[in-house]
């Protein structure tokens, strides 16, 4: 077995509406991984689910409470996603840059908890320590040359995320330097030619290339949220489309409606009503 | 106006012989974990169980000869008298015995196959489409009604073809997912985790057949 502590780890970020999450959603999550572990480099640890605030203000979206519960729902038999919970508490709505920098502090808090941690004599379960002048002790220190910086903190994201950098007013220009420079994203897309020619058409795509991983979807799932809404708003099944306890939680809560579909009408977008300020 | 009573998934009998064809035993327990959840399909094993491969219009014929059979006793469960209560005239009545129709469900692809040379004999597939129906849900890079405007017979019977949007449009296929799976990849909410369970379990498509 090949022993993955000489790979970068990574940490894969999703932010978006998930008005519902659905199985296209995970997939992405899914395919990014064995994308990143497949290059030989990459030991992709763990996924987060960062669903979007109240405040974004779009068309039809529902309460962030039910559609974290409903992306909680969705990642239960996940051992490496997880869903925070940070973004969507805000009242206002957040950069998704600055949600970048959020996770990654928290990355590198955690990441020297540990590390102070490992310079401590061990920790036996109950939490209690052990008295040093074990032998033992010694060998289970690791050198300082070998310890380990946080992991790598990259956004997951589809082709038309990618392509919604060009949309005028959405995004802050220091912000997509943010994303791309210091990041790095991964983004999945079906046909990889029109995003490689996207990326060669912004000067600040093409100067951070090396740090936008396209992974193409071979097995094709047009699973949009949209559709999703527009099915239940017809009585249609929605069935084997989302998680099973996320189909059974809409059903039950009744969530999507003509009426939930018009909320925020007339509303202008956080991001672009904030570019005009 | 139809209403869908019950669905039925009937995997093909091991000597159809097709490309990388798991055991039947395994292909129906994963179509059983599948349906864990479902309150209205169910798998059969009759096909399955036969001692070679059976045409398509056979198996038809045997479930709505099941569905005949089993009337009068599901009558009997939903109402509460017994059976030697219920007069001979309302027996005989159709509201009293109509039976349901059967109707084979499948993806556009399938209507396409009809037009291969010697895959199906040309009265069975006027049996299928003129006795039972079909009901065709699309398929990317299909066109049914092509299909169907290509073949005499399905053209006279298309009232009894009906034709399904599918509500996404994937390219999803069991092809896909086995060929993932040898390649070690991830099929995690494409196939029900049961089922992916199941495929670890038992080793199952680990390997492409030469």
């Amino acid at each position: 077995m090949e022993n993955l502590e000489n790979r970068t780890e990574v940490v894969l970020l999703a932010c978006g509406s998930f008005n519902p999450i659905t199985n296209m959603h995970l997939r992405l999550f899914e395919l990014a991984k064995d994308y990143m572990n497949a290059t030989g480099e990459y030991n992709v640890i763990k996924g987060i689910i960062s669903p979007v605030g109240d405040a974004y203000k779009k068309k039809g979206l529902i309460s962030a409470h039910h559609r974290v519960v409903m992306a909680e729902l969705a990642t239960q038999t996940s051992k490496w996603l997880e869903v925070d919970t940070w973004e969507s508490l805000h009242k206002e709505w957040i950069e998704t840059a600055k949600v970048l920098t959020y996770h990654q502090q928290r990355l590198e808090a955690r990441n020297s908890d540990n590390s102070e941690l490992d310079s401590a004599s061990p920790v036996l379960p109950g939490g209690k320590r052990k008295r040093t002048g074990d032998a033992q002790d010694l060998s289970e220190k690791k050198p300082a040359s070998q310890k380990k910086g946080p992991p790598q903190l990259k956004l997951l994201c589809g082709a038309d995320f990618l392509e919604s950098f060009g949309v005028p007013n959405l995004w802050k220009l220091e912000d997509i330097a943010t994303i791309v420079g210091k990041y790095g994203l991964v983004c999945i897309t079906r046909s990889g030619n029109n995003a490689e020619k996207f990326i060669y058409e912004s000067d600040i795509l093409w100067k951070h290339r090396n740090n936008i991983h396209l992974v193409n979807e071979w097995i094709t799932n047009d699973i949009s949220s949209t559709k999703i809404r527009r099915a239940l708003r017809r009585g249609q099944s929605i069935r084997y489309l989302v998680p099973e306890p996320v189909q059974q939680y809409i059903e039950k809560h009744n969530l999507y409606s003509s009426e939930s579909e018009d909320r925020n009408t007339g509303c202008i977008l956080a991001p672009l009503l904030k570019a005009k300020q | 106006m139809y209403q869908v009573i019950e669905g039925i998934i009937s995997p093909v009998n091991d000597s159809y012989g097709k490309k990388d064809l798991a055991a039947a035993k395994h292909r129906v327990a994963m179509v059983q974990l599948a349906l864990q959840t479902s309150s209205w399909i169910r798998v059969d094993q009759w096909e399955s169980e036969q001692k070679e491969w059976i045409e398509t219009v056979k198996v038809l014929r045997h479930h709505y000869n099941e569905l005949l059979r089993s009337l009068p006793r599901r009558k009997e469960a939903t109402s509460s008298r017994a059976d030697s209560e219920i007069p001979t005239e309302d027996i005989a009545t159709p509201a009293y015995t109509a039976a349901p129709e059967l109707k084979l469900l499948c993806g556009a692809d399938v209507l396409k196959t009809f037009q291969t040379p010697n895959l199906w004999k040309d009265e069975h597939i006027q049996e299928i489409v003129e006795k039972f129906g079909l009901v065709c849900v699309s398929r990317a890079g299909h066109d049914p009604k092509q299909y169907i405007s290509e073949s005499a017979i399905l053209t006279h019977y298309q009232h009894n073809i009906h034709l399904v949007k599918n509500v996404v449009q994937s390219d999803l296929s069991a092809t896909a997912i086995r060929q993932a799976l040898c390649q070690g990849q991830s099929v995690k909410y494409l196939i029900p985790d049961s089922v992916i369970s199941y495929i670890k379990d038992h080793n199952l498509y680990l390997e492409e057949s030469k």
